[in-house]
């Protein structure tokens, strides 16, 4: 009996972004990295076409994190110490993008200085030729402080700064724009509360071109539903034609799994929870996974093997098998 | 797909008698559109006519149970393609895989620490559903004897697989009584397997490399009497297994078509990779599956997709609410603070998290502010110093602490002034706005 299958017809578009620019650009960077121009809902190759598939990133610290779960500190073992050598590592694990997070303090709990800071992004820039992402410490003004100079620092190189919230993000933006740089720009998982941000952002001149939208996803088990119902809500906005919602997804599923007691704690949890390290690694995997179905086009991973396993899954989910 | 008013009116009698208390066929054509009355309130229509309004009244996706002895697994009736649109309704089954080449203690040892495992999740314990057996012997006498052992040991719902008919018959009859899920019919076997299923009121999964197939074979099994079918669209990849589930469930609920208007099963147990397997689960259950066949099981694994499953199958208009009370973290003592929260389940977990995350001790006073966040719940005033107090007195906090101090979230730092005077002689203090700044705020300022 032939079945004749429906097929989804959308109007619009997720925009094409570009991450990194190489020396023909005005860069420095070795190869780029574009995510978006889907025109329908996640791996529906049948469909429409989806140019580009998901992405990885891994995140690194600017030095040896204070709160990391020891699991992760031992993976990456001494080059936790060296930013550089970091990135290095998190290359050859086969990182497509690597994420710079800084922190608030050095290691003698001193405020993180701007020529610290713009010192640590340049080594990462020298040691890795991926596309890089840089994200403050989290709090406006040390934020500000440190992603101004840096930007100005690496004029060209289309790094990706953030976090833009609604409470700060002129300062970033201006520097972006000045300095040739993407952002992204985060929102506590509400489809109209992203939207807004990307008008506000757009507003101020930004190109269309260089904003990702991180949706705020939350972990398996702490929030996951609301994440992922935003991120399918803001796809279908995209593909229905609404401008402002068209920007690729990044989320950070390293971030939210990793400070998850189930990832974090070892010691003194239930039996039912199974074995510390595999549990992590499925913690952050089948997290990933799920956001993968519901449209990321970015994801910022902590653990090289969850890495290796989304990596493939990916690969299989972009390819249609022809029929036998 | 229902039928309009007037698409019913058309089947009706037409004649207008009043038979049925309305006042003409049309009034009462409406009020069936509208399901607020039943078909057989009219004595005169015709059976062609009744055939046709079930059939139109039936879900979209046929709802198949399997049952064993106090269990039940059930899926399908979902009506929707995005949970946000309403809800996803049936959990799907998780099934963990046996063969009955193994030795009876290999199925023991592979089965027990399932049948036992539990596992709590916000206050639900949460279960695996039961077991697959799967005949690679392809001996009818072997496969019962698999099923035998497996009663020994646990009473789940099953589900048996083979291609050979005798064998599936061997296995029905081991267990017979029970509602099983035989796998499956495909193009070769799916009359002798229509009619097992038949012969003893079980489900049938009907397998098929494509959607035509499946269809073609759906309808040839109805025919012969066997509505309760699941479908194994026998997905290749990540890719292939996607794409037809979400094509099943579009053609099912946007075209309402019957042939594939059923749950669909997924066996990720074949992907022979746990990391795989694991990932292809989490698929299945966000994107349409209704029962789920694994090969791995290990707590880490099923514990995650355990909990993937009740987030994804949880009501978008009823958020998760976490019980009102006094919460202890990291063993607190008389001297720790106590920190005020909401019971909507986010902000539960946002908060206690960070807290656990500080390694410092403290109670975590949740107060019943009707499932909203702490800014939502204020402005509906559902969180005020009035309810605050309330749970502050309901739960003893007094008895707890020998230091009488509570920490407001930053949020509704506003309420400070009417707490105290809800709560004489205690110290309030004003916490931090975000969950995020609770462990500095903690660590510099209590």
């Amino acid at each position: 009996m032939p079945v004749e299958i429906p097929k989804d017809q959308w109007a619009g578009t997720v925009r094409l972004i570009t991450l990194g620019a190489t020396e023909a650009d005005g860069g420095t960077r070795a190869h780029t990295v574009t995510v978006g121009g889907q025109k329908t809902l996640p791996f529906m190759n049948f469909e429409a076409e989806s140019p580009n598939p998901p992405v990885l990133a891994l995140e690194i610290k600017d030095r040896r994190p204070d709160d990391w779960s020891p699991l992760l500190l031992e993976t990456w073992s001494e080059v936790i110490n060296d930013p550089a050598r970091w990135a290095e590592a998190a290359e050859t694990a086969g990182a497509d993008l690597i994420q710079l997070s800084l922190s608030l303090t050095n290691k003698d709990g001193e405020p993180n200085s701007p020529d610290s800071a713009v010192a640590t992004v340049q080594s990462v820039l020298k040691a890795t030729g991926l596309p890089l992402i840089v994200i403050g410490p989290g709090q406006a003004e040390a934020d500000n402080n440190l992603l101004v100079p840096i930007a100005e620092a690496t004029k060209g190189e289309r790094l990706v700064l953030g976090i833009c919230e609604d409470k700060n993000y002129r300062t970033i933006v201006a520097t972006a724009m000045a300095n040739g740089h993407l952002v992204t720009a985060r929102t506590p998982m509400d489809v109209n509360l992203a939207k807004q941000l990307n008008i506000l952002i757009s507003d101020m001149g930004m190109p269309l071109d260089c904003i990702l939208m991180d949706p705020t996803t939350g972990a398996l088990g702490y929030g996951i539903e609301y994440g992922y119902s935003a991120m399918e809500r803001l796809r279908l906005a995209a593909l229905q034609g609404d401008s402002m919602t068209q920007f690729p997804m990044i989320v950070t599923p390293g971030f939210e799994a990793w400070k998850t007691k189930e990832a974090k704690v070892g010691d003194g949890v239930p039996e039912s929870w199974g074995d510390w390290l595999n549990r992590a690694i499925h913690w952050e995997t089948l997290t990933s996974m799920t956001l993968l179905e519901a449209g990321a086009d970015i994801l910022v991973l902590r653990h090289p093997e969850s890495l290796k396993r989304l990596e493939a899954a990916i690969a299989d989910l972009t390819t249609h098998p022809a029929v036998a | 797909m229902a039928l309009s008013g007037i698409q019913i009116y058309k089947l009706l009698p037409q004649t207008n008698c009043k038979d049925c208390g309305f006042p003409t066929c049309l009034a009462f054509a409406m009020k069936l559109a509208a399901k607020q009355v039943e078909l057989a309130a009219c004595p005169h229509v015709s059976e062609e006519s009744k055939s046709k309004l079930a059939e139109s009244a039936a879900p979209p996706i046929r709802l198949v149970s399997i049952k064993s002895d106090g269990y039940e697994a059930k899926s399908g009736n979902e009506v929707v393609l995005f949970r946000h649109e309403k809800t996803f309704y049936h959990k799907p089954g998780l099934f963990i895989q046996v063969k009955d080449n193994q030795s009876a203690d290999e199925i023991k040892t592979k089965i027990t620490p399932v049948d036992e495992y539990q596992v709590n999740y916000v206050g639900i314990d949460l279960t695996m559903d039961g077991f697959a057996v799967k005949s690679t012997s392809g001996d009818p006498a072997t496969f019962a004897n698999a099923i035998n052992t497996v009663r020994q040991v646990s009473q789940r719902p099953l589900i048996l697989m083979s291609s050979n008919p005798s064998v599936i018959s061997a296995g029905l009859q081991a267990i017979d009584g029970e509602t099983p899920l035989i796998h499956a019919a495909d193009r070769e076997n799916w009359e002798a397997m229509a009619d097992l299923a038949k012969q003893h009121k079980c489900p049938l999964v009907v397998t098929g490399d494509t959607l035509d197939e499946l269809a073609e074979l759906t309808e040839k099994i109805k025919a012969k009497g066997v509505e309760d079918l699941v479908l194994d669209p026998a997905g290749r990849n990540f890719n292939d297994s996607l794409i037809k589930l979400t094509q099943i469930r579009r053609l099912a609920l946007k075209k309402n078509f019957r042939p594939l208007g059923f749950p669909v099963m997924t066996i990720p147990g074949n992907a022979e990779d746990p990391a795989f397997e694991a990932m292809l689960a989490v698929q299945s259950i966000a994107k349409y599956a209704g029962f789920i066949v694994l090969d791995t099981f290990t707590p880490e694994m099923a514990y995650p997709l355990l909990v993937l499953r009740q987030n994804i199958y949880t009501d978008p208009q009823k958020p998760i609410q976490v019980q009102p009370g006094l919460y202890e973290i990291n063993n607190p003592g008389e001297q720790d603070p106590v920190l005020v929260t909401t019971n909507f389940s986010i902000t539960y977990f946002s908060v206690a998290n960070e807290v656990e995350a500080s390694g410092l001790p403290a109670w975590l006073l949740v107060t019943d502010a009707e499932g909203m966040s702490v800014l939502t719940a204020w402005a509906a005033g559902k969180f005020d110093a009035e309810r605050i107090a309330k749970s502050v007195k309901g739960f003893n906090v007094e008895e707890k602490i020998s230091q009488k101090r509570v920490v407001l979230p930053g949020h509704v730092a506003v309420l400070s002034g009417e707490l105290e005077e809800e709560l004489p002689g205690w110290d309030i203090r004003v916490g931090p706005r975000e969950a995020v700044d609770i462990p500095s705020f903690m660590k510099q300022t209590l």
